[in-house]
């Protein structure tokens, strides 16, 4: 089998309302490529949560998937505050969310660590004041 | 047990997904954290949870959750039943509350998604 599928999806930071519909849209995408479903489901928790991590913090960001015959790529980029201290930021139940996004059910201090848990590599760069890339593999 | 017997056990209505409810579960995951429920929750468990917007839909989409129960009563805006139409996920709501609803269940033999958590990572206090 050849598969070769590559597609982006622009977030808007902010709109919390639409946290998630990106996501939905790529597990959509990806079961219609017959992609196993675990392989699904790690990916969609992945992109999930970098959504969020958008919405919440950034300006605006993009999330790319690149999908292979050994692999999914999948590259975020997004252009906002940037992250101080990724160590701490990695850990479990570190948060820098306020009040308005921990009511919505948001903001446990999972997200990255989720992030890493799906990844079979996981590499994240971040520039104060310019933005954040993580670049996740997911190994079929 | 099956979807439509936790129904009548739970005294829930069905909000979403009637069509849906003849399904085998076996599991099932209580929060009101939805990264918890990426993180622990398992293909084919019930989501017990105290939200109702409409990204609860989508992470029960995310994760292959049979369904949804909102607990304390509450009813959902119109947007979640919709999302749930559409993704083909049920939705019950019942007015017990979430220890009530999690320990009425497991008592019939549902059990969590996991029992405790593994390893020892730390865990920042806010």
């Amino acid at each position: 089998m050849n598969q070769n599928y590559e597609f982006s999806f622009p977030v808007e930071g902010g709109n919390f309302d639409d946290a998630g519909k990106v996501s939905v849209e790529i597990k959509r995408l990806l079961k219609d490529y017959g992609i196993p479903s675990e392989i699904v489901r790690r990916t969609v928790i992945a992109t999930y949560e970098s959504e969020v991590n958008i919405i919440s913090y950034a300006h605006h960001g993009t999330i790319a998937i690149h999908v292979t015959d050994d692999s999914i790529l999948i590259n975020i980029t997004d252009s906002g505050p940037g992250i101080t201290d990724i160590e701490q930021a990695m850990e479990q139940g570190y948060s820098t969310a306020d009040d308005h996004i921990r009511e919505m059910g948001f903001g446990a201090g999972m997200g990255l660590f989720n992030i890493r848990n799906c990844s079979d590599n996981f590499e994240i760069v971040s520039t104060l004041n310019e933005g954040t890339f993580l670049k996740i593999v997911i190994n079929r | 047990m099956i979807l439509r017997e936790i129904v009548d056990l739970l005294d829930a209505r069905v909000l979403a997904g009637e069509e849906y409810l003849d399904v085998e579960v076996a599991t099932a995951f209580s929060a009101d954290l939805m990264s918890d429920v990426l993180a622990f929750a398992k293909p084919g468990s019930i989501m017990i949870t105290g939200l109702t917007n409409p990204q609860i839909v989508r992470i029960a989409s995310i994760v292959d959750n049979s369904a949804i129960l909102i607990v304390r009563g509450k009813t959902p805006p119109r947007e979640t039943i919709s999302l749930a139409e559409e993704l083909k996920i049920p939705v019950l709501s019942t007015k017990y509350i979430l220890f009530e609803t999690s320990g009425r269940l497991y008592a019939k033999g549902i059990v969590g998604c996991v029992e405790k958590i593994e390893g020892n990572e730390s865990v920042v206090p806010l």
